[in-house]
Parts: structure tokens; sequence; C-alpha cells
């Protein structure tokens, strides 16, 4: 898919993502916007996957390891065939297998079950060594939050997959610059995160998290004799202009008339 | 002090070596198996595998969260992998990665929890793990085993390598004799009745179950019949066979070398209250240990045949 293709592709992500808060009156729509772009590269212009066959032994594996943006996660799935869109429409309601956080068990193309923080990039890794050994050449990817790098276990696998060399392994931050209370640099500053990483043994690549042309350029391709970090540069809310950048739109809920107001902003 | 007369002059076993080599013949039938361990190729007498299967241990160093992690994600990647830890570290370091990654997950791993109970004696609380049986117990979907021998090891690690689901198992170092009927097998989810009695039942469960069986001996001597049930399945539970014992016998003495809250004898009393209410007897570990070693630690709290023989007699009465 060309970038603009998937340039339009995101932009009816983002419209599905809004209805599909506004009807569940849940969700977290900041960081759901903020990683639309990230996910829809992934699913529409990387991954070597068959909705018709989940779970594949030499699929491509994307782990989201911010879980509470599931419904960035469900959106792209149904979208890519894994599901009908029309399920969207049961997000967070009783009994339906979209909860608030992603389950392998119940819902096709979800690869782990995340939610606390901190859990997706040590299931990467190990998916990405199980794989090396055994001779498959299928890539692992690993989409995180910001703020979720202040979890310890994030730099225990970081290490490892450094040591291990893990040239079949990606991650890729939403460098929003926002947690749930405020900015990352007033919690817990990352930086200088790019260094960190370089530090560990990875390749770093800094990208603009909503450019899918630079998005493709640094995942399309396997060329890595190391893990790859990708600091992808985004902005919380994006796309809908009263929502950008504003720590209170990590779970607010949009009324009706922002619902409306955003939708005309992507149409 | 093993004390007892039936196990007098019996060969001791450190399960652990049952452990190292069932896991090496499981790797030689069954590509999938994979070891991954936290810098402890030793403690978990990893060194045979390592030098038949370099690649397939997966050493992530003193990092048990990220151990945990790492065998989901091996799991993902169609691997079967068998998580070697010192217990206390597994269980309560990497206890949300066993509840998210293993468990709800429903990944197929084994997390061998080495060395469990009080095994580390002398190094203290902080390497003692009792609680990981009551912690374990609380996540939903999630088998748990405490082979009492080298035999129910072995056939504990068959069946895991099996399972398709997560695993949590015991595999103790504190050395403990032969207990098991071999004819009889073994079963996952199905209590071992090693002794019929009639007046009181003792439940017990890994390093207990020979003491148990010693208490045993030393009731009959009194005119005391005492059924042994070994319960090494505490997910799945055989709540028939503790049912009957409550039906057939005047209470129930439960023994392991744990927390007193949420293991073994809480798995015993909730189904007991609920189905069927019988006097019991708790034995287990009810305070931070102080020094000793394991077989101090284990008289101190009363985990030997006179302890069990004494709650017996107080229910028996």
């Amino acid at each position: 898919m060309s970038p603009q293709s998937l340039a339009d592709e995101a932009r009816e992500v983002r419209r599905r993502i809004l209805l599909t808060i506004e009807a569940a009156a849940l969700g977290h729509v900041g960081g759901d916007l903020s990683v639309t772009d990230i996910l829809t590269t992934l699913f529409f212009g990387v991954l070597d996957i068959d909705p018709a066959n989940p779970m594949k032994p030499d699929r491509d594996r994307l782990i989201l390891s911010k879980g509470h943006c599931a419904a960035a996660l469900y959106t792209v799935l149904a979208r890519r065939g894994f599901f009908d869109e029309s399920e969207l429409a049961t997000f967070m309601k009783p009994l339906s297998r979209l909860n608030g956080h992603p389950n392998r068990r119940k819902v096709p193309g979800v690869e782990a079950n995340t939610g606390p923080l901190g859990h997706g990039l040590p299931i990467a890794v190990g998916a990405a060594v199980g794989l090396r050994l055994q001779g498959l050449k299928s890539r692992c990817f690993c989409v995180t939050g910001d703020g979720e790098l202040q979890e310890g276990s994030n730099w225990e696998a970081a290490m490892y997959a450094g040591h291990r060399k893990l040239g079949n392994l990606t991650a890729i931050v939403d460098r929003n610059g926002l947690q749930q209370g405020a900015t990352t640099a007033d919690t817990n500053d990352l930086t200088p995160l790019a260094d960190k990483f370089s530090a560990f043994g990875w390749e770093v690549e800094e990208v603009d998290g909503h450019d899918h042309a630079q998005l493709l350029d640094v995942l399309a391709h396997r060329r890595h004799e190391r893990p790859l970090f990708v600091l992808a540069r985004t902005v919380k809310g994006k796309g809908v202009s009263f929502m950008e950048n504003r720590v209170e739109w990590h779970h607010k809920v949009p009324s009706a008339e922002q619902v409306a107001a955003a939708l005309k902003e992507l149409a | 002090m093993m004390g007892g007369a039936i196990f007098s002059g019996k060969e001791l076993f450190d399960c652990r070596q049952a452990f190292a080599e069932e896991l090496s013949a499981l790797a030689a039938r069954d590509e999938r198996i994979v070891a991954v361990c936290n810098d402890s190729v030793g403690s978990s007498n990893l060194k045979g595998f390592q030098a038949d299967y370099p690649d397939r241990l997966i050493n992530v160093g003193i990092a048990e969260q990220n151990m945990v992690g790492v065998a989901a994600g091996l799991a993902n990647a169609g691997l079967v992998p068998f998580v070697c830890c010192a217990s206390p570290f597994l269980s309560a370091r990497a206890l949300e990665q066993v509840k998210v990654d293993a468990a709800y997950s429903a990944y197929h791993m084994v997390l061998c929890g080495m060395s469990p109970g009080m095994a580390y004696g002398e190094l203290g609380p902080t390497h003692h793990s009792i609680e990981d049986i009551a912690w374990m117990r609380a996540i939903h979907d999630l088998s748990i085993l405490v082979p009492a021998d080298p035999y129910q090891t072995r056939q504990a690690m068959r069946w895991a390598a099996a399972a398709e689901g997560p695993v949590f198992m015991r595999i103790g170092r504190f050395k403990v004799p032969a207990v098991s009927d071999e004819k009889a097998g073994f079963e996952v989810g199905r209590a071992d009745e090693l002794r019929a009695g009639s007046d009181v039942t003792i439940v017990a469960t890994g390093t207990l179950v020979s003491r148990a069986l010693e208490a045993a001996d030393m009731l009959a001597g009194e005119g005391i019949s005492a059924r042994v049930l070994n319960l090494s399945s505490l997910a799945p539970i055989d709540r028939e066979s503790l049912i009957r014992a409550a039906r057939e016998t005047r209470g129930i003495v439960t023994a392991e070398e744990g927390v007193k809250a949420g293991g073994l004898g809480g798995a015993v009393a909730e189904i007991l209250a609920e189905a069927h209410p019988a006097p019991m007897r708790i034995l287990g570990v009810d305070t931070f240990a102080p020094t000793g070693d394991t077989a101090f630690l284990l008289d101190h709290f009363g985990l030997n045949a006179a302890g069990i023989a004494h709650a017996a007699r107080e229910l028996a009465a």
C-alpha cells in the first residue's frame, strides 16, 4: 500500500475509533489516535499476516504492549479482515470479546494479552528468539507507549534483545510525550530515549510517527543485524484539533457534539 | 531429622536430579522443548541440558519478569518453554507475568519453581518460597503440581510437556524418600491414597508426604487408623477424595511446607466447608522463619511425624 493509501486508510481508522469509543462511552481516545498511523502502516504495509489463517506459524508478530489502545488495534484488525467491522459496535459492551484490553484467546490477530504496562517487549523478545531458533524468517514487532517505558521490565527485555542481537525484532515507541497524568518529562523523564536503546545495543531510527512514507521506509524491510528501535514522534489525540496534545484526552470520552466536530475534521 | 522408622536407611532424593534427567529426555523426543532460566543453570541443575542443547537454553540473566515474558513469547513462536527458577523469585517477582502472560494468555509453558518451601534454610525468609502455592492458587487457568518424589516429578513433567496450557510445579531440593506406588501411576487431579485408614485423614503434599506416612505408622501403634492422601495436584484438585475422607473419617489434618493461609489447607477447607464440613487441623508455616537448616525449620514448625501425629490424635479422640 502506498503512503497516500495508508494515509487514507488511517483517516478512516480514526473515524471508526471515534465512533467506537462514542458507542462504548469508554476508551483511551488520545493514545488510540496517537498510535493509529503506526498500526495502520504495520497491518496494511508491513506485516506478513493472513487474516484467513491468523495462527500460521511463520506469520509476522505484532504485539501491542500499550494494551489500553485496544480500540485502535481492533479497528485495524477488523478493517484488515480478521473479523467483521460491525463487531466494533460491541466494544466494551457486556460479554463482547472486544474487552478494554486485548485477549488473544478471543480475538483473532491478537498475539498477547496486554494491559499491565511493560509486558509486551519481553514477550516480543521471546517470540523473536523462538522464531530464530526454529529458522523462521518471520519478524516480530512490538509497539509500546512512551510512559510505559518507565516500567523496569522493558529494560530487562531491551538488555537481553541487545545481548542476543535479535535482528528480527523491532520495537516502536509511540512517543507522544504524555502519560495519564502529565507529560513524561514532568513525571519521570525518558530522555535521551534513543541514546538509551543505542547503549543497550539496538539500532535506532527516529521518524515522524504520523508520516506513512517515513514509517514504511524504516519498517518495511528487514535489514538489521541488531534489534531496531524506532522512536516514532507522535501527537496524542492526533487528527482532532481540540484533543491534540492535551493530557485530559487520555481517556476522556467525547460528547456527541465533539464526535461530530471531530468527524468533520477527519472528513 | 527425618526421624521416623519406615524411611530410616532408605535412599533420599533431591528431585532436581530427576528433573534434569527428565528435561533432557523430553528435549530429546520433542524439539519444541526449551529451558528458560535466570542465571540459574547451576541451581536448576541444567548443566547437562546446556551441554546437550546449548541453543535451547535461554538464560535471560537475573531478570525474572523478563524471563516469564520471554517464555510466553517462546510459546507464541510455537515452542514449549520450561522456566527453571528458584521458586521464591519466580512466584513473587514475576507474579503479574505468571497471571497475565502465562495464565490469562493461556500459553503452554511450564513454570518450575525450584527449591521451594524452606529448601534454602539458613538463607532465610527472603529465599523461602512458602507463599507460592497460595499465590498460584488465586490464578485461574493455571495447573498447580507439587510432586512428592522423583517418580512424581518425572510424571508431572511428562504431563506438563503435553498439557497445552500453563503449569506451575514445585521441584523439590530438600531430600525426600520415594513415596509413590508406581503401579498406581500418576494422574493430575487425583489424590493418591497411600495408606488406608478409617479414624482420621492426613492430607499432605511435597516434602510432607513421607512425614505423613511416618505419622500414620506412629498412630497405628496407638490403635489409631490414619488414612494418608498425597495431594500432589492442587489444581485441578480431587474434590471427591477429600469429601469422601471427610465423610468416612473423623477429621482432616493437612500438612504442607508453606503458609497456612490459602495453600493446601486452604484448598481443602474451601471444599469441605461447602460440601461436607469436618474438623480440621492445618499444619504449615505461620511466621517468617528463624535461622536454621531446612530439617531444623520443618521440626521448628511442627512439620514432622510427631507434629502431624499430635494433630491427628486431637481429631481422632
